[in-house]
């Protein structure tokens, strides 16, 4: 016993060691991101807004246009790098896993933005444009690219800060977008009866 | 000389921080804005306040708290408006609730068990040596006082 104790410093080391050691591994394998922030917005609503469409700046939309349907929500912007990177899964994710994609232009300007849908091709349903970033300080936005997901009842239920790709999509919402899914039949099975 | 030294002026990071200016109706809303701004953190840039930081969010944040102030909102209903759009996050100093009671409570449980050791130790090392006079019995006396003899001869002898 006596001399267990005086390991105890020791033991305790190694504890504090391997803790730190699982962070880092973890981080490194980009399981656990410390600059993620949780949003403030899972399981509520979609925040109101009034805002223009980017295809046609006359066209005014609004938070009902985001409801009925299990949506991502993607903030891009012309001037941000990663949603380059990121655009080419978005496509994919339109034409291949049939998802429907709002985005959200933010802090950018019309022109620039409309040429960028034209030639990197367009795989959003419609996109909100948000010039001063009033949709974006409500969402509680910290940069582009970001990634919502609402659900049928256009609450919010996931935010991802970053670019999209395979990897994140297996990891991260696959499985959301499933159960969303299911919750979406079940909602709809008890209407009809 | 004193070219560099203005271009150093100039240039100092403590004047490139923050780049805009408010004005405020009186100078009790220009404090309120100052303890904001610095007790508030800026999303993107983890370890800066709002006055630190020169990312977009945080000059965006910088005038929503100008806008708040001035439309004659508490303390109160501004720290609810960043909360409800940031999370706990944002506030350097954290409201305790459920989320952050470790945060508060972790440095004074740690500074119980540290107490609490301190005593232990203490009244351990007490114990023994007062133990120790009351065990030795006449004949363990005799044997020390024999050891301690022997030493003395040997010292004198050598």
């Amino acid at each position: 016993m006596q001399r267990l104790k005086l390991f105890l410093p020791l033991i305790t080391f190694a504890a504090i060691a391997i803790f730190f050691y699982t962070m880092v591994s973890r981080i490194d394998q980009g399981e656990y991101n410390p600059q993620d922030l949780p949003s403030a917005l899972i399981n509520k609503p979609f925040p109101s807004f009034s805002l223009a469409k980017l295809e046609d700046l006359t066209v005014s939309l609004q938070q009902k246009d985001l409801l009925g349907n299990i949506t991502l929500v993607n903030v891009w912007a012309t001037w941000c790098p990663s949603c380059h990177v990121e655009h080419g899964y978005l496509n994919y994710l339109f034409s291949e896993k049939d998802m429907i994609i709002v985005g959200v232009n933010y802090k950018d300007k019309a022109p620039a933005a409309q040429r960028w849908l034209q030639t990197k091709g367009n795989p959003y349903r419609f996109n909100i444009f948000d010039p001063d970033g009033i949709l974006g300080l409500d969402l509680g936005v910290t940069g582009a690219p970001e990634t919502y997901v609402l659900d049928h009842r256009g609450f919010v239920r996931f935010r991802y800060q970053g670019p999209l790709n395979e990897m994140v999509w297996q990891d991260k919402f696959q499985a959301l977008i499933e159960q969303l899914q299911q919750e979406q039949l079940a909602y709809n099975g008890r209407g009809s009866r | 000389m004193r070219l560099l030294a203005l271009l150093l002026l100039l240039f100092s990071p403590a004047l490139m921080a923050v780049v805009e200016t408010y004005h405020f109706d009186d100078d009790e809303k220009r404090d309120r804005y100052q303890t904001f701004v610095e007790e508030l953190r800026c999303p993107k840039c983890q370890n800066q306040n709002l006055a630190g930081s020169n990312s977009p969010i945080a000059k965006d944040l910088r005038r929503e708290l100008h806008r708040l102030l001035e439309e004659g909102r508490d303390d109160e209903q501004v720290v609810e408006y960043m909360v409800s759009r940031y999370g706990e996050f944002v506030l350097y100093r954290p409201r305790f609730n459920p989320e952050t009671a470790v945060l508060w409570l972790a440095p004074m449980i740690f500074l119980a068990l540290g107490l609490a050791l301190v005593a232990m130790v203490f009244r351990r090392q007490k114990k023994p040596a007062g133990a120790a006079t009351e065990t030795l019995n006449d004949n363990e006396k005799k044997a020390l006082n024999d050891i301690l003899k022997d030493q003395d001869v040997g010292d004198t002898n050598g």
